[in-house]
């Protein structure tokens, strides 16, 4: 009976996410406020619907309703209640209805916050959320609903969810990368609702960039916790592999990255309208893509789910629709926006128009490597992959400029900066940087490298350039702590964001240069050194989980003839799939990671085990969680609040001084 | 030319040159990094090239899987059930690379025609074959019956 609610509920969303795609949108074009009016209780009654939808499928894994055959896949009785619940989105069907009440939160979110805004705007934008929502709540119900039914024949057991998905990991990640992927609808929304009324100033800039900043925020929380989890998941300690579904989530990043900063331009300055909007349809477009490439089953991937070529063509026509009939409307629209002021050459704006190119550069790179592979076995040219290095070796030149433009764009002045002015301000962060980055390449390894010393430089440089900004703002002030109170929100959020980039440099490269891993055959008593660490197998005991059964081994760490501390890695047997999966041991650490794995038994109690030293790898994802805050951080600035109130009032009086004048 | 529209100029032009180098870039890396697939069929009759990085694939033979008593080292067979290839590798291997599993290598044929991998990778699903695996026994005509069903469902 419960899922039938979940079905119907389903389909009352749909009904409720047509009426708003099309009733708002007629009232705004028509100038019938009544009509415009209907936005707001019916995104909040399509998002009820969804939560009804979506609570119906969690008490069906909850009651183990192994009737419904996505719970009978995905879920099994001896499973903890934890995992029965994260088990909803584990699977394709679920993780799906999970994209469209993030989107229908996402609505609701919209119409909530948006008392501010011009009627007219907020009827756009919800229409055009309700036009994605009818797309895919249609391709939910269509062609992956979690509520079909095994009836008559219901298994008594379900087939349990992929032990890999069993993880604390698996809970957070995909709603945090869904927060991301879907957040950037709402800004696509404001563009096409810029578009569609003809009105693409800086307001809409403003209005837009709270939402774009935390989707934005994200997504970078999603993808830091993806990379966490794949570290210490899937049993290698790799933290990014290029995967193809890794780089469907990062290519919006990047273009989200690139519109943070020209919704920046935009707002200030009244210049890169086009292309700000632009970017704001490519970020959702991607995201669009990067759903695609996971449902569609075109990737080998060990992420991809279940491949179905119907869900594939689906996909692919909402890919085609909306990209196409938003680049039309941009095409019909933004020939006639006109920019608002001028820069020189010098200039931040110059600073910030170099970020766009070289994301937007890299983007493209990363969705060559992706896409490339797919391309030739269409075209029945072979089979082919494309390696990380094709990836790393663009990758890092690319970025290692805009880091470099980083620190230059955060001192530079809007319209115009003088070159001496420039120089003035970035010798000494520049030469710290140099001595910095030359001084660690010496001190962290046997000799020096090049690539450390580099790289070291360029998030030296980003964390000088942003103290010397600080204090640039403050020199002039005649008390420094009243100075340092007075820098608004969204600076420091910068600051964070971009000092958070810093911290991010220096864990790759140290994780990537100075790394140590060995594989070798353990026999109980060996040992082996590693540093200031001796590891010591004792050997293997067995170990019974709730749904699984494990040999755990135990690994004393000693460190200067003392013991440190004792790890257990495990190789589990999960009963109810028979899978056999690898549980690292990691000793967590600020500056280092301990980490070994378990490989196969080679009998005798001796086992293969992979012992890693990985410095600094929490710094990568430290650094991601520094730019989330900062993300955060911005979007909350009360500023936002306070200018899009004066501008709705001004907005209005307008409205009225025109309606008076057309009575009269 | 005015000095507004010779400074556009200047800002098209350097697009255009960071665009031309950045692709030109792009297509030497694309062409450094692709490795082409081969199957069992194809290495054994000489269609790979030898000491270049390429992928092969296969089931993995039952009884084939040979471990060194002292090291890491593991020797087993890979076969699209008409001809096979003899792979060595050193490491830890995955933890569904089993006998009779779709897995797919990467490394590269030593003169000796022996497939010296340097990652082994099989999928954490066991009804999952690589869709490379699953063509290229399709392409034998070896495809395994009933099983065939379940894969990649």
């Amino acid at each position: 009976m419960i899922p039938e609610l979940g079905e119907y509920s389903l389909i009352l969303a749909l009904c409720l996410s047509a009426l708003l795609a099309v009733v708002p949108l007629v009232g705004a074009t028509t100038g019938n406020r009544l009509w415009m009016s209907y936005a707001r209780p019916l995104a909040r009654a399509q998002f009820l619907f969804l939560g009804v939808s979506m609570a119906c499928l969690v008490q069906a894994f909850l009651s183990d309703d192994f009737s419904v055959a996505y719970v009978a896949g995905n879920s099994n009785t001896a499973l903890p209640y934890y995992y029965k619940f994260s088990a909803v989105w584990g699977g394709h069907e679920g993780s799906l209805l999970l994209w469209v009440l993030i989107l229908g939160g996402w609505t609701w979110a919209v119409a909530a916050k948006s008392e501010d805004l011009p009627l007219d705007i907020v009827a756009r934008v919800l229409s055009v959320m309700g036009m994605i929502g009818v797309g895919f709540i249609l391709f939910t119900l269509l062609t992956s609903s979690p509520f079909e039914r095994l009836l008559p024949n219901a298994p008594a057991e379900g087939g349990d969810l992929n032990p890999l998905l069993q993880d604390f990991g698996l809970i957070v990640h995909p709603p945090m990368l869904y927060m991301g992927y879907v957040g950037f609808s709402v800004a696509f929304a404001f563009a096409i609702a810029a578009l569609l009324s003809g009105r693409l100033d800086a307001a809409w800039a403003r209005w837009s960039r709270p939402w774009t900043v935390v989707a934005w925020a994200f997504l970078t929380l999603g993808i830091a916790l993806g990379s966490w989890w794949a570290y210490y998941e899937l049993g290698w300690g790799g933290w990014w592999f290029w995967d193809p579904v890794e780089n469907a989530s990062f290519m919006p990043w990047l273009i989200g990255t690139a519109l943070v900063h020209s919704l920046i331009v935009t707002e200030k300055r009244g210049v890169f309208k086009s292309w700000t909007v632009l970017l704001a349809i490519f970020a959702f477009s991607l995201s669009l893509l990067g759903t695609f490439l996971v449902r569609s089953g075109v990737l080998t991937s060990v992420h991809a789910f279940a491949t179905d070529p119907e869900r594939g063509y689906f996909v692919l026509a909402l890919l085609g629709i909306s990209i196409g009939g938003s680049l039309l409307l941009y095409a019909l629209r933004a020939g006639h926006v006109k920019s608002e002021s001028s820069f020189s050459l010098l200039s931040r704006e110059t600073m910030l128009l170099i970020n766009n190119i070289v994301l937007v550069v890299v983007c493209l790179m990363v969705l060559l490597g992706t896409v490339y592979p797919l391309l030739m076995d269409a075209l029945g040219l072979g089979k082919i992959s494309v390696g990380p290095p094709y990836f790393n070796s663009l990758f890092i030149p690319l970025m290692s400029v805009m880091i470099v433009f980083l620190g230059l764009g955060t001192v530079a002045r809007w319209k115009h900066t003088r070159a001496g002015q420039l120089v003035e301000k970035l010798w000494l962060p520049a030469l710290l940087s140099l001595v910095t980055g030359v001084a660690v390449s010496f001190l962290a390894g046997e000799s020096f490298n090049v690539a450390v010393a580099l790289a070291v430089m360029l998030a030296a440089w980003v964390f000088f350039s942003q103290l010397r900004d600080i204090y640039a703002k403050l020199r002039s002030k005649s008390n420094p702590v009243a100075g340092l109170r007075a820098l608004s929100r969204s600076y420091w959020a910068m600051q964070l964001a971009h000092i958070g980039v810093a911290v991010t440099i220096v864990g790759i490269t140290m994780v990537s240069v100075y790394s140590d891993a060995r594989d070798l055959r353990m026999a109980p008593g060996d040992s082996i050194g590693f540093g200031p660490y001796t590891f010591v197998y004792d050997g293997v005991r067995e170990h019974k989980g709730p749904n699984y059964v494990s040999d755990k081994a135990q690994i004393r760490v000693m460190k200067d003839g003392t013991e440190y501390t004792r790890m257990h890695p495990e190789k589990r047997f999960y009963n109810a799939r028979g899978n056999i999966m690898t549980e690292a041991a990691i000793d967590p650490g600020f500056t280092r990671d301990l980490y070994v794995a378990m490989g196969e038994s080679l009998g005798d109690d001796a086992w293969a085990i992979r012992v890693q030293y990985k410095p600094y790898v929490r710094w990568i994802w430290l650094g991601g969680l520094l730019m989330t805050a900062g993300g955060l951080l911005a979007a909350t600035d009360p500023r936002y609040r306070k200018q899009a109130r004066r501008e709705a009032q001004r907005a209005k009086a307008q409205s009225e001084i025109n309606a008076e004048g057309t009575t009269a | 030319m005015t000095p507004k529209r010779k400074q556009r100029l200047v800002i098209v032009l350097a697009i255009l040159v960071g665009v031309s180098v950045a692709v030109g870039l792009a297509l030497f890396a694309l062409s450094q990094n692709i490795n082409l697939f081969y199957s069992p069929t194809q290495i054994a009759q000489g269609e790979a090239p030898r000491d270049t990085r390429i992928r092969a694939g296969g089931m993995v033979v039952e009884g084939s899987v040979l471990r060194a008593s002292d090291s890491l080292q593991v020797r087993f067979e890979l076969t699209d059930y008409a001809e096979t290839v003899p792979v060595e590798f050193t490491g830890i291997l995955p933890d569904l690379f089993r006998e009779g599993q779709g897995i797919v290598a990467q490394g590269s044929l030593d003169n000796q025609g022996v497939f010296q991998a340097v990652e082994v990778l099989a999928k954490h699903d066991e009804n999952y074959m690589p869709p490379e695996v699953a063509e290229a026994l399709q392409a034998s005509g070896k495809m395994p019956q009933p099983e065939a069903e379940v894969f990649n469902k």
